[in-house]
C-alpha cells in the first residue's frame, strides 16, 4: 500500500503487517504478535518525529 | 424569437469602482455595461442584453443569501430567458458570486444560466457540478472569446438544443455521464490508444484520472512524551452492530468511537465493516486494525503523552476521491479542535 499512499500525497508512510491485519500478524503466536504491533507502532511514532 | 439576457458583473467590470467599492450592495442598470458590449456582439440578432446586475465582491461574499435573494427578485422582474455571469477569470470572490447567482437563477427562477471563470477559480470547484461554467483562463485578454462561448452555450440552453461534450463546447466538465454509441468497441479503442501512445501521437483518454491535491507536510512532532496521539482508520472499525451505519464500501461518512478507559479492543464489542478485505482476522482481534492495546501501553509507559479519547473510522473500499477528501477534512478538523498533535492512520 505504500505506493498508493505516496500516490495520493501521504508524506509519512510505513509498511504495515498486511492488508487484512495492518497492525497484526495472525500467523504469529499472541505474545509475538503483540511484540510485532509494539515495534510497528513505535516505528510509526518515530516517523511522526521525522522531518519530511 | 429574441432571447432576453441579463448580465451579471462585479463592481469593477460594472464600472462602479475598484476594491474601494467592493462593499456596495446589489445594483441594476437597464441595458448593457462594459463587457456587455462584447456579449451583445456575440449574441448578434439572436438575443438582447436587456439589463446588467452588479454587486460588490465583498458585499456578495459577506451577505451571500441576502444578495442572492435581492438579485433573484430583480432578475425575475426582467423576465429574462438567460443569465450570463462574468467572466470572472481568476478572481475568487467574483467567481463564487457568478457561480452562486447562476445556480440560484437556474433553480429558483428556472432560467438558463452560464458563468465564466478560470478552471482553478474556487467558484468553479463550488459550482461546476450544478451549472455550466465556461473556462475563461486567467487573462482578461480572453474576455471576447470567452463571452462568445458563453453566449453560444447560453443560446443553446435556451433553445433546449443538445449540449455537446465539455471539450467541444468549452465548459468545465460537470461529472455527467451520458450513454452514447461508439463506432468501435472498447477493446479496439484501447488498442488504438496504445498504438497512438507507442507512436508518440496524441490521444485522449476516455476516463479522467482523479486529481490528488498534495498536502503540506506537518512539522515533525517535537516531544512525544507530551503529545496527544489519535488513532484513525479506513479499515471500517465500528462498535458492535455498526450504530452509525457506516458503509462497508463507497463511504460517505465516518464513525466516532469513544475509547476513553478502554485498554484493548475486544472482539465481542467491535466489528470491522469493510467490503474490500477479508475482515475475519480483524473481527477476531480488532487491535490488528486499530492498535489500541499497544497505544494504551505506550501511554501507561510514558512513551506518549496521551492517547486521544476517540477513534475515527470509515470503510475505505472503493472510496470516491471527493468523498474521501471530505471525510479526511472533517476528521482532521475534529482532531485539530481536540488538540491532537499526531495521528496514526491504519489502512487496510
Amino acid at each position: 500500500m505504500i505506493p498508493v499512499a505516496k500516490e495520493v500525497g501521504s508524506l509519512r508512510a510505513i509498511a504495515s503487517g498486511g492488508i487484512v491485519s495492518p497492525t497484526g500478524n495472525p500467523d504469529l503466536p499472541p505474545d509475538k504478535e503483540k511484540e510485532f504491533r509494539r515495534e510497528l507502532v513505535l516505528r510509526a511514532l518515530q516517523t511522526l518525529q521525522e522531518k519530511v | 424569437m429574441e432571447i432576453r439576457v441579463v448580465h451579471y458583473l462585479n463592481q469593477f467590470f460594472a464600472q462602479i469602482g475598484g476594491e474601494e467599492k467592493a462593499d456596495i450592495g446589489p445594483g441594476f442598470k437597464d441595458g448593457l455595461v462594459g463587457p456587455g458590449r462584447a456579449l451583445q456582439q456575440a449574441l448578434g440578432d439572436n438575443g438582447d442584453v436587456i439589463a446588467t446586475i452588479y454587486c460588490g465582491d465583498n458585499y456578495f461574499a459577506e451577505h451571500q443569501e441576502q444578495a442572492i435573494d435581492e438579485q433573484c427578485a430583480r432578475i425575475a422582474e426582467y423576465k429574462p430567458d438567460l443569465l450570463i455571469a462574468g467572466p470572472a477569470f481568476e478572481s475568487g470572490r467574483y467567481g463564487i458570486a457568478c457561480g452562486a447567482i447562476c445556480q440560484a437563477a437556474q433553480q429558483r427562477l428556472g432560467i438558463a444560466a452560464v458563468a465564466g471563470m478560470d478552471e482553478d477559480n474556487v467558484g468553479a470547484s463550488l459550482h461546476r457540478k450544478n451549472i455550466y461554467i465556461v473556462n475563461s483562463g486567467t487573462s482578461i485578454v480572453r474576455m471576447v472569446p470567452t463571452l462568445q462561448r458563453m453566449a453560444a452555450l447560453g443560446l443553446k440552453l435556451v433553445r433546449q438544443e443538445a449540449i455537446g461534450k465539455p471539450a467541444d463546447e468549452g465548459y468545465l466538465p460537470r461529472g455527467i455521464k451520458r450513454n452514447e454509441f461508439a463506432a468501435k468497441p472498447p477493446a479496439e479503442r484501447a488498442v488504438d490508444m496504445l498504438l497512438a501512445k507507442l507512436r508518440g501521437d496524441e490521444f485522449l483518454s476516455e476516463i479522467a484520472p482523479p486529481k490528488f491535491a498534495g498536502g503540506k507536510p506537518a512539522a515533525p512532532l517535537r516531544n512525544l512524551k507530551s503529545a496527544v496521539i489519535a488513532l484513525v482508520t479506513d479499515g471500517g472499525l465500528v462498535l458492535e452492530g455498526n450504530p452509525d451505519k457506516i458503509e462497508p464500501g463507497r463511504p460517505t461518512r465516518f464513525t466516532t468511537i469513544p475509547v476513553a478507559g478502554v485498554d484493548s479492543l475486544d472482539a465481542d464489542k467491535y466489528d470491522a465493516v469493510h467490503s474490500g478485505y477479508d475482515t475475519a482476522f480483524a473481527n477476531r482481534d480488532p487491535n490488528r486494525v486499530v492498535p489500541l492495546d499497544t497505544m494504551r501501553e505506550l501511554e501507561r509507559d510514558g512513551v506518549i503523552g496521551k492517547l486521544h479519547d476517540f477513534v475515527h473510522s470509515t470503510g475505505g473500499a472503493h472510496a470516491a476521491v471527493e468523498n474521501a477528501t471530505l471525510i479526511g477534512r472533517q476528521i482532521a478538523e475534529r482532531l485539530k479542535a481536540a488538540g491532537v498533535s499526531g495521528v496514526i492512520l491504519t489502512s487496510t
